[in-house]
């Protein structure tokens, strides 16, 4: 028998190249297409238009300006902002360092894309009229990224078992965080919680929010899977209970009525029930999320585990549970960033967070009627911390994808 | 392993000691399926067993009663000297001892090829990380996976996935090894890496219940050919026996329509 040669591998053909001829696939393929290039394409630049000038001429931007401080950390007392300045180079000094260790194989951590990024921040930060007075701040905090994360990287790759620490590094920060926004232990002033407020009120809440409802979730939907009856029967319950009932109910019960049952005494923080509410309401959704998971781990897995002789609870800890969480991640994000969003509900029932303070610096006559400016600013504020949680959990997806 | 030197295909013949007694075993379904209705096996150390049979015999359900990972509701089944029952505590003891083979391979896609074979020993065995390691590098190389140790599953044809698969239920020093249909899910050219893994296994000693349909496994490892129809052991004999002259009707029924 002859032997074929089979022919050498080549690249797939490139069947046109440049923009015009882009263009003219996607965009101007036939007469219709082309009308609805053109229809969409005024629409667009229209609008566009319209944001630039507004924004540019028509916005009157004091209401934002002249409030940022109450924005961002709300009725907080102004000689104390330095701790926030603290606080926020905390995080930004171990979020460089996370990036660089868990970037550590990367062979290039600032990638076209990360350095577009980092550019846009940094002129941004110098061109925005809004921060220009924290200018040479802002302009070191993302110095002070970019520089962490080049020593977490250069660290990481001497020392790989420093990436087993980063959770204990969060904790640590948020415990600091804590300690530095509210005082006491007899070094910094105290500052009640009444003061507290802003931005800073909202993360607080949020990443709180989130690290509670996570172990609980993961708990009730281990529960609702259990064999015991009595287990099972009050997972189900307490889920199906939470989620038939709107989240503004949970809140109100928190924050108005907990206090007519309660004496003066042993009420709780306002802000501690706000989160304990939000802990509930989160904990039920995100428990539905990793009963998804679960379900999608084939019975094969946890046969394969016990038939080594491993006992059920290392079997769920080992080999269920971290892949039911992998496939629940998109869901799981997408729980954070509802709570995240659900913080504003709390505005109405008087905790001062983002919403809160800007509904504030609106009610003020030298604003009135400023609700876009107020509004826009606080928006983008949302979309920057969720798109960030979104863009973090593609990550996460990525970096666990073992499949090739 | 010190087995006695004897026989012609194999370098150790069993001895006569028997590792599994299964005695009268019946299963009901939830949906009242009675699946195995009196089956009845002994093997003995360091002997090979083929079961056979058509789908929906019963068989794969027969031998994963020897691990427990199938409950039956009467007769009784003895795995090295133990009982298996409902009593929690001598399941783990049981499968430590009793190494599984799936189908569909059933390795951990989250955790490289080295760490599925070591987590066992790490975790039931309690060994030390590095003699787990040292152990699970041996038994890939045996294998032939050596180099794909830091790879995930994932990244594996379905040949190198089954022989994985061995490796790790080996990994534990099992006493007995359970293969279910372990080539069964396999491109046809991959079937062969996977039964010479086999078959170096069944050369060196090891107690074995495999049920395959691979007559030419069969024939040249196995000590004895067992066929299983509609919940029933239907014969048991030596593989030139059953292969050449069964005894039975349905034997040669279900001979003639796999040969």
């Amino acid at each position: 028998m002859t032997s074929i040669t089979p022919p050498a591998a080549t690249r797939p053909p490139i069947a046109q190249t440049g923009p015009l001829a882009w263009a003219r696939k996607n965009l101007f393929s036939d007469w219709f297409n082309s009308i609805l290039t053109v229809v969409v394409a005024s629409v667009l630049l229209w609008s566009g238009w319209g944001l630039v000038t507004w924004i540019f001429s028509k916005a009157q931007w004091p209401v934002v300006e002249n409030n940022l401080g109450f924005m961002m950390t709300g009725l907080y007392p102004q000689a104390q902002y330095w701790r926030m300045w603290i606080i926020m180079g905390l995080i930004v000094t171990l979020s460089g360092l996370s990036w660089g260790i868990l970037g550590r194989n990367q062979q290039y951590l600032f990638g076209r894309s990360v350095l577009i990024g980092i550019g846009a921040i940094a002129a941004a930060v110098i061109l925005f009229p809004l921060t220009r007075p924290h200018s040479p701040i802002l302009f070191g905090m993302v110095a002070l990224t970019v520089a962490t994360a080049w020593v977490g990287q250069q660290a990481g790759k001497r020392l790989p078992a420093l990436s087993n620490w980063l959770a204990a590094g969060w904790f640590l920060v948020y415990i600091a965080s804590i300690w530095l926004i509210g005082g006491g232990l007899g070094i910094l002033a105290p500052v009640r919680t009444e003061n507290w407020g802003g931005l800073v009120l909202t993360l607080l809440m949020a990443v709180t929010g989130i690290a509670l409802c996570f172990p609980f979730g993961i708990a009730l939907a281990i529960g609702r899977r259990s064999e015991l009856p009595i287990v099972q029967s009050l997972s189900v319950a307490y889920i199906e209970l939470v989620r038939g009932v709107p989240l503004i109910t949970i809140l109100v019960m928190g924050q108005v009525m907990i206090p007519l049952f309660l004496p003066e005494g042993v009420r709780p923080d306002r802000i501690l029930r706000a989160i304990i509410a939000l802990t509930i309401f989160s904990s039920a959704y995100l428990a539905e999320n990793v009963r998804a998971g679960l379900q999608s781990v084939p019975r094969g897995q946890s046969e394969a585990s016990v038939s080594l002789g491993l006992n059920k609870p290392l079997t769920l800890i080992l080999i269920v549970l971290p892949q039911a969480l992998k496939t629940a991640i998109p869901a799981i994000v997408g729980q954070f960033i509802s709570l995240f969003q659900d913080t504003t509900l709390l505005a109405p029932l008087g905790l001062l967070e983002l919403l809160g303070m800007a509904n504030t610096a609106l009610s003020n006559p030298n604003y009135l009627g400023r609700y876009a400016e107020a509004y826009a600013f606080i928006g983008v504020l949302y979309w920057f911390f969720c798109y960030a949680m979104a863009l973090g959990s593609r990550k996460l997806e990525q970096q666990l994808n073992t499949t090739h | 392993m010190t087995q006695p030197q004897a026989g012609t295909m194999r370098d150790s013949q069993p001895v006569n000691e028997p590792v599994i007694i299964a005695q009268d075993v019946e299963k009901w379904y939830d949906n009242n399926f009675h699946v195995l209705r009196g089956v009845s096996l002994t093997v003995n150390k360091g002997e090979v067993v083929v079961v056979m049979g058509p789908s929906g015999s019963g068989k794969s359900t027969f031998i994963r009663t020897f691990n427990a990972l199938e409950p039956y509701q009467k007769g009784t089944i003895d795995i090295d000297g133990i009982r298996i029952s409902h009593d929690l505590k001598n399941i783990e003891t049981i499968r430590r001892e009793v190494g599984m083979v799936f189908q569909q391979f059933n390795l951990f896609p989250h955790l490289t090829v080295l760490k599925n074979v070591t987590l066992a020993p790490i975790w039931v065995r309690r060994w030390p990380k590095a003699k787990a390691e040292e152990v699970a590098m041996t038994l890939l190389e045996r294998v032939g996976i050596l180099e794909q140790a830091n790879k995930y599953p994932g990244q594996l044809s379905g040949g190198q996935q089954q022989r994985v698969a061995i490796a790790r239920a080996l990994a534990m020093q099992p006493k007995i090894m359970l293969f279910d249909e372990p080539t069964s899910a396999l491109d046809p050219e991959m079937v062969r890496e996977v039964l010479d893994a086999m078959r170096t296994l069944a050369a060196e000693g090891m107690t074995m219940v495999c049920v395959t349909h691979e007559v030419g496994f069969a024939r040249e490892v196995a000590d004895r050919v067992v066929l299983m129809a509609d919940g029933v052991l239907v014969e048991e004999a030596t593989p030139e026996e059953f292969f050449n002259n069964p005894k039975e009707e349905r034997s040669r029924k279900f001979l003639s329509q796999i040969l």
